[in-house]
């Protein structure tokens, strides 16, 4: 039987860890390379690392910390942010990553995400999708660059749109519930995962193993992702398991 | 001993390396048929597409090494795409001829509503049969899998494990000193780490 998986999320500046708000007012939580060795031996069941910086966003950074990572955790490894171009990925996955998110590049031209799936399969492209409700209209509507960039296409045709031209996984995050540990949004989790035709990992507002436990029994999705729950106080994932084993949620057997 | 993993450009050698080196063993990537000559173990690693892996296994006259080496009675292991490549023949980008050690061909898995493809995540593992390089590995350990494709053998014997997603299909295959995961040990933690150490530890008799 496939596994629920729990997955933390490793946001980083200039290699650093940090953790923002509502997509803002970040702070610094850390070495992502000492965070990533915890992780691995508190039997999280995959990491995602983004890299967040606005002004000056490279891949470089990334190539340094996946050499770093991939020689002490032997668990599946995604890594995104500022992702551009099939070279960008290729060197990614050259050197230890799994898996490339793509968020902003497939806005611009999507054909980012069929280049890297025709070259390392659809399993290797995460298209990650962050999103903020209308309050006026009651619509998500869809942000690139970081949270900065409204983009002019509705959350359906984005989701369908990137799976048609090979996704292998969809990653929805909400900026309203970033960083501010009160719970998932489950009810954009439910239509993303209507919408979807892949597995779905979820991300934005954990604050507690409760919430977790919510979208597990409410929503399909394969895969919940978190930040602050894992970042601050004594929580980490094999907690966050033996809390949500009781619920008849399968995990993975070690 | 020297541990060779054979470099098809097909994608993430790197972890593989880096497993069998934290293990502590001697290892490096085989780029050239010379290398064949002085190491003990191959493993073929590989993500990606049987068509293309076998365009290198071509452009680099891999294929009569390999064979070579195998009927030596040397440990081989393929990994995911390696052990597809174990098979006869595989589907995936227009019919193309594998390495032909383990009988059988590589297809499609099938895809149901409640079982998207590709199969990604954590899965258990059904040992049928006892082997030296399941050793120490408990009965139900879940590997992370990641694949859109799987082996069908033409006979029994060969399934050594098996994984149940939508339907059962096998997921360790076992021909004398050949055997194939369609797992990632490199990625399945301590689990994974113990199959890769045992491997290392086996003379390839069964």
């Amino acid at each position: 039987m496939l596994k629920k998986r729990i997955i933390p999320v490793q946001l980083l500046i200039n290699n650093r860890l940090v953790k923002t708000i509502k997509f803002g007012n970040y702070r610094d939580v850390g070495n992502p390379v000492t965070s990533s060795k915890i992780y691995s031996a508190s039997d999280a069941d995959e990491l995602i690392f983004l890299n967040i910086n606005r002004d000056y966003r490279t891949v470089e950074q990334l190539l340094t910390l996946i050499e770093k990572v991939s020689e002490v955790c032997f668990m599946p490894l995604s890594l995104g942010g500022g992702i551009k171009t099939l070279k960008d990925a290729e060197q990614l996955l050259k050197n230890g990553a799994d898996k490339i998110v793509v968020n902003s590049a497939s806005y611009r031209d999507r054909t980012i995400i069929s280049q890297i799936a025709d070259r390392f399969g659809t399993q290797a492209v995460i298209v990650s999708i962050d999103t903020k409700l209308n309050e006026s209209t009651k619509e998500y509507q869809l942000y690139s660059n970081c949270g900065r960039q409204l983009e002019d296409i509705s959350l359906e045709q984005h989701v369908k749109e990137s799976i048609e031209k090979g996704a292998g996984e969809i990653f929805i995050n909400s900026i309203d519930r970033d960083g501010t540990m009160t719970g998932y949004d489950i009810d954009l989790i439910k239509k993303v995962f209507e919408y979807s035709s892949v597995p779905v990992i979820a991300c934005g507002g954990a604050g507690n193993f409760g919430h977790m436990k919510d979208v597990f029994l409410q929503t399909g999705v394969s895969a919940l992702a978190c930040g602050s729950l894992f970042n601050f106080g004594d929580n980490n994932p094999i907690r966050a398991k033996a809390f949500l084993s009781n619920y008849g949620l399968p995990f993975k057997v070690i | 001993m020297l541990v060779g993993i054979l470099d098809l450009e097909m994608g993430n050698l790197r972890s593989v390396f880096n497993a069998f080196y934290t293990l502590g063993y001697e290892v490096e990537i085989i780029k050239d048929i010379a290398q064949f000559d002085h190491i003990s173990h191959l493993v073929i690693p590989g993500v990606g597409s049987y068509h293309k892996a076998v365009y290198h296994l071509d452009g680099k006259n891999f294929r009569s090494p390999i064979r070579k080496f195998a009927e030596r009675g040397k440990p081989l292991l393929g990994i995911c795409l390696g052990m597809h490549l174990l098979s006869e023949y595989g589907e995936e980008g227009g019919r193309n001829q594998g390495l032909g050690l383990i009988g059988g061909y590589v297809t499609k898995l099938a895809s149901t509503p409640n079982f998207p493809i590709p199969h990604v995540g954590w899965n258990t593992i059904k040992f049928r049969e006892h082997h030296p390089v399941f050793e120490g590995v408990k009965y139900g350990i879940d590997c992370y899998f990641v694949h859109s494709y799987h082996f069908v053998c033409d006979n029994q014997k060969y399934i050594y494990g098996t994984t149940d997603y939508g339907k059962e299909f096998v997921s360790i295959i076992v021909g004398k000193n050949v055997i194939g995961f369609q797992f990632h040990p490199e990625k399945s933690q301590s689990n994974g780490l113990k199959l890769l150490e045992n491997f290392c530890n086996w003379d390839g008799v069964c």
